[in-house]
This record gives C-alpha cells, structure tokens and sequence, in this order.
C-alpha cells in the first residue's frame, strides 16, 4: 500500500437486519474513507444507520443484522473477508471501538485495570505485573485521578464520564491506527461531554491515531471532525470538509440539519425542523431518500428526484454530494475510487 | 463478611423455630401415633391397650400438645432429637451415619450435575441455533421431563441387567455410581438450560461487545466475561438443588436401597415415628438454609456489586 492509499475505505456496504421483504436496510450502500490520523464526523438523526455502520467496519452486528455486501479495506486488506482469528487479531490492535454506555461497556464483575490490562496481557504479551503497571499508566493518561487506587475499583464504583475514560484507556491500549467512537458523549453530562471530546481529541494525536466519531450532535462535529460523512436512510449523502458543511452545504438535508441545530460559533436565524419523517426502511428506496422531505426537489425537478438515485455528484475537489441539485458538476460513478 | 454471615444465620432462626412448630403441629394432628401403629392388631386387645398405655406415658405421648413441644424444643436446643420409637436408639445415632450416606450420594450427583449440566448448557449457547445446540437442549427436556424413579429403574435395567457392568445389589464404591449418576443426570438437565439461558442473555450484553471490539477471542469473552455472570445465575439453582438432595432424595435411596436420610425418611413415615421424622424435617430445612446462605455468600464474593451491609 502506498502512503496516500486511504487508511480505511468502505465501498458500498450493505447491513440488513432480517431478510426478505422486510427486511431493514440499516445500511444501504455507503462508501466512505478515512485518511492516516485524520477525524471523520459521522452524522446523522437517530435510526440513519450511522451506528449500524459504526459496528459493521469491526464486524460486531449481532443478528438478525448482518452485512450483505461491500468491502470495508483497511490499508487494502478486506475486513468483511478475513478469517476469525485475523479479524481479532484486527479488533484493538488496528481497529478499535468505544460506545454509547459507557457503564454498561465495561465487565460489571472485573476490576477496571484488570479490563485495561487485558488486552495488553492476552494480546500484548505482556505479563500480568508489566501489563497491571502499564494499565495503571494509561488510567493516568486518560486523567483519573488516584489512578492505582482507581485501578483496582469496580466500574459500578466509578462514574459515567470517568468510565468514558477508562474505555478510552482500554481502547487505546494496544495503540490501534483507528478508533471507532460510537456517540461517545451521548450518556454523559454536558459538562462531562467536553471534557472526553477533549480528551479523545489529545489521545489520539498523541498516538496517531485515526478517528471515526459517529453522532448525532453538529456541535462535537464543528469541534472535532477535519471531514464530515452526512447520512441519511443508510446511505451517505454528503461527505465534505468540515468547514464546508457547515459553511455551505450541498445537500438539502445537510442544510436542513444546520438550521435544526445549534453550533457554536455560527451565526443562525431561528432554529428549524425538518418537515416529516424519516422512511421506511423495509422499503426498497425508489429515487432520493430524502426527497419527501426535500425543499429543493421542485427545483431538481420531481420526476427525477422521484425515480432516480442520485449518484456522488462533485460539485468541488473533495466533496461529494447525492443530490439531483449537483447534476452538471462529474459524478463518480459507480464506486468512487478515492473519496479524499 | 463475618457480620454479614452471621446475620444471615440470625435470620435464619425465625424460619427454624417455624418449620419446627409446623412439623410438631402436622403430627399432633394426624389421628394415630407411634404406638398405636406398633401395637394395633398384633396382640390381645388387653395387651395392646396396656403396652399402648405403657408406651405413651414413657414417652410423654399423654401429655397435652404445648408441653409435648417445649420439652421437644428444649431438648432439640441441647442437641437432644429425642428417641427413635421403632429403633429404641437415640435419633441422633441413626441420622449421623445416614446424613454421613447422604453427603456422599448428594456431593456425587452434583458433582456430575454440575460437570455435565453447566458445560453443556454454555456449549449449547455458544453454538446457539445449530444442531449440538438443538441436541443438548432435545435431551435436557428429556431430563426435566423424565421421572427420576423411572430414570433410576431405567439406568439398572440398562447397566445391571442388560449390560451387566454391576451387579443389582452392588456393594462398597459401586454401589454409589448408580443412585449417583441418575440424580446427576436428572440435576444436569435443569442446571444446562439455566446455564444456557444465562450465558444468551450475557451475550448479548454491551460489555460483551466491547470485549470482542478489543479482540478477545470468541473463547475468552465465553470463559472471562460471560462465564461470572452464568456463575451466578448457576448457583441459585444449584443452591436448591442441594438443599433439596441433602433432605433426602426420598425415592431414589429407596429405590437403590442407598441407606441415607431419604430412605429413613420413609421408613419414619410408616412407622410413624414421631421424634425421627421430626428430626428428618429439620435436617431437610436446615439443609435447605444452609445451602441458600452458602449461595448468597458466594454471590457476594463473584458480584462485587452486592452490598454485605443491605
């Protein structure tokens, strides 16, 4: 793999949950990179299928949900393909994860530094002493206080932002070049909800790490994310700079999204809602997604927005934009090759 | 820990001193005593009546009920249980080896219970919807289902008359693999689909998820993260499973003639024999106690979210 090849590169992943017609097409299509050290923002409303997603990359979708077609590349090589044994030998060393609750994320019945030294012992190679020593670090890098005391709590002991950051230790641990982080502020106090993005944001420069942060929030997007991937319906509707997006979206439903939230820093008229709902995803999606909610569809012209998909128009280098709106500007079609 | 043991104990003692009252209540009522079923039809009927008479005085069966059970309550307090009627010995004499018999048939069954039933359920869960998963489940049912006493005539009829591996009577060591082996199995079918269940529902869980992110291998989330939590669930039943088998498993010792608390149980029974089945009932509960504390002292070491002060 050369140096500039993408980090990550999911081509045209599918999740369902169920099968037949009823299927719920969680994710119906996306693609979608990540650069060496570089913040993807994932965002979108609830049930867009932006933590189904998130799961699907490491292959953790329980059933009924499971992952139908696509490739998801980590520096070349098929995650979706690999046998059992590469695929934990992928999870946390090259790729890992943090989650919504953060509480319920750790073992209720093992002690907070025996969960960190875990990975480091079984994977790591660590002995029990080195690995225990080397956890205690890590719950001091992650800013807990007393971390030898800490390490030897239970997590029913410790509270929600704190064990935010013992995930976080966790994760980390074995220094993967990609962390997944699934809605990770969602569970805790706003005061708390800093404080981790922060954190997060230092962690993983320190390391190098890579990050995907999946959310529903514009804000932690604005502060965090170098390139943001907008989803709507299970599919990836935007995926543009940071500064873009929120200064000049292309889409219509990511301008909507910027008029339904408050970000920092921008100035904003009123707030407002996006009319409707959004559909049913057992249905197979004829046309935009988003075009029963759209206020650019008369203008891109109903029948089409009705019939047709949408292909990646590019209205600018590095920005890719589903929407009838762009058509002119070339589409990259089929499968985009390089998305950054 | 100490304290939180002997509150336990403490609480305890309110249940004792009831089941003791229900028991010496159920055969103050019953219409016939010990004596009368002795002598009744076996001799003159002079005779009867005054050895009948003899009897009660001697052992205090004339006395109204109250006292017959605060002198029973005392003596029981002092390690007394009194004296068997039909066995002219002491009661204690006779339940030190049977509870001895017992132990040892009960510590065998769990013990298989516990190594076929747990493995198998967690196997059974690990390989959810395939066909090992539909097999073990298919020959729990059959377990649960499955009378013990028919299992019990089942395994003699298959290893001492068919396959002649031991003979019908067996003596020494032999003689505990067959009582042992049809309570084992018939305790392993509850204990696998418990074990089971336990292990679905903590597959599921969040911090199981998180395990697999960091790449633990499917066979460590099992044995490392899965494994306390199914523990825990595990041992309530076996907890009951125990006290119910120290109490006596009454139709299996009769069956294999496996001289225990069970087999004394029933004979006690028949013969009513006022101070030896009072005495089995109170090891039965007691055993049953016993087991229950032991179970939660046991989930407070495995859960550390258990509170000993609560």
């Amino acid at each position: 793999m050369s140096e500039n090849a993408p980090l990550l590169q999911v081509r045209d992943l599918r999740t369902h949950f169920g099968t037949g017609p009823d299927a719920v097409r969680a994710v119906n299509g996306v693609d979608l990179s990540v650069d060496r050290g570089e913040v993807l923002g994932i965002v979108g409303e609830s049930g867009c299928g932006k933590t189904v997603l998130a799961l699907s990359i490491l292959r953790l979708v329980d059933a009924p949900g499971r992952i139908v077609s696509g490739q998801v590349l980590f520096e070349g090589q098929d995650v979706l393909a690999m046998r059992p044994r590469a695929l934990t030998a992928l999870r946390g060393r090259d790729i890992a994860m943090i989650f919504q609750q953060p509480k319920a994320s750790l073992d209720p019945v093992m002690r907070i530094g025996q969960q960190i030294a875990e990975p480091l012992r079984l994977r790591g190679g660590r002995t029990r002493a080195e690995a225990w020593r080397e956890a205690v670090e890590l719950l001091g890098a992650v800013g807990i206080p007393n971390p030898e005391e800490k390490a030897r709590a239970y997590p029913h002991e410790i509270s929600g932002g704190q064990a935010q950051r013992v995930m976080i230790a966790t994760a980390l641990a074995l220094k993967p070049r990609l962390l997944i982080a699934d809605e990770p502020t969602t569970a805790l106090d706003v005061t708390v909800q800093a404080q981790i993005l922060e954190l997060l944001r230092e962690r993983c420069r320190a390391l190098g790490t890579a990050l995907i942060l999946v959310t529903h929030d514009i804000g932690v997007i604005a502060q965090m994310a170098d390139r943001v991937a907008v989803m709507y319906a299970g599919r990836v509707v935007e995926n543009a700079p940071v500064a873009r997006i929120l200064g000049d979206p292309a889409h219509p439903y990511t301008r909507g999204l910027m008029r339904s939230a408050p970000v920092m820093g921008a100035v904003q008229a009123r707030l407002q809602e996006i009319p409707g709902g959004i559909p049913d995803l057992t249905r197979p999606l004829r046309g935009c997604a988003f075009a029963p909610r759209c206020d650019g569809r008369r203008q891109a012209g109903p029948a089409r927005c009705d019939g047709q998909t949408p292909p990646p128009f590019i209205p600018a280098p590095g920005r890719e934009a589903r929407c009838w709106l762009q058509d002119g500007a070339p589409a990259a079609q089929p499968a985009p090759a390089g998305w950054s | 820990m100490s304290r939180y043991v002997l509150r336990r104990l403490l609480m305890a003692l309110p249940v004792v001193i009831g089941i003791l009252l229900v028991t010496f209540m159920i055969q103050a009522v019953i219409p016939t005593d010990a004596v009368s079923a002795m002598y009744e039809g076996q001799t003159t009927e002079e005779e009867a009546a005054e050895a009948i008479a003899a009897m009660r005085e001697r052992y205090g069966l004339d006395q109204p009920w109250y006292i017959q059970f605060t002198r029973y309550a005392g003596n029981v307090l002092h390690g007394d249980f009194g004296e068997s009627i039909r066995l002219r010995r002491p009661v204690s004499e006779e339940i030190g080896y049977r509870f001895i018999n017992t132990l040892q048939l009960t510590g065998a069954a769990l013990l298989i219970g516990i190594l076929v039933g747990v493995p198998m359920g967690i196997l059974s869960a690990a390989k959810k919807d395939t066909w090992l998963d539909l097999g073990a489940m298919t020959v729990g049912l059959l377990g649960i289902s499955m009378p013990a006493f028919f299992f019990g005539l089942l395994l003699i009829l298959v290893f001492a008359v068919w396959l002649q591996w031991i003979p019908v009577v067996p003596r020494g060591g032999a003689a505990l693999l067959l009582p042992a082996l049809t309570l084992g199995l018939i305790e392993a079918a509850p204990l696998s689909r418990i074990a089971r269940s336990a292990m679905i529902e903590l597959l599921r869980r969040d911090h199981i998820r998180a395990a697999r992110s960091r790449g633990m291998g499917e066979m460590s989330v099992i044995l490392r993260h899965a494994l306390p939590g199914t523990l825990l669930a595990v041992m309530t039943v076996i907890g009951l499973q125990f006290g119910n088998l120290l109490g006596g498993a009454f139709i299996i010792e009769v069956i294999f003639g496996w001289r225990g608390i069970g087999e004394l149980g029933v004979k006690a029974i028949q013969w009513r024999d006022f101070a030896l089945t009072q005495a089995i009932i109170l090891i039965s509960a007691g055993a049953h106690i016993g087991a229950n504390l032991v179970v939660d002292v046991l989930y407070a070491w495995i859960d550390p979210r258990v509170d000993y002060d609560t």
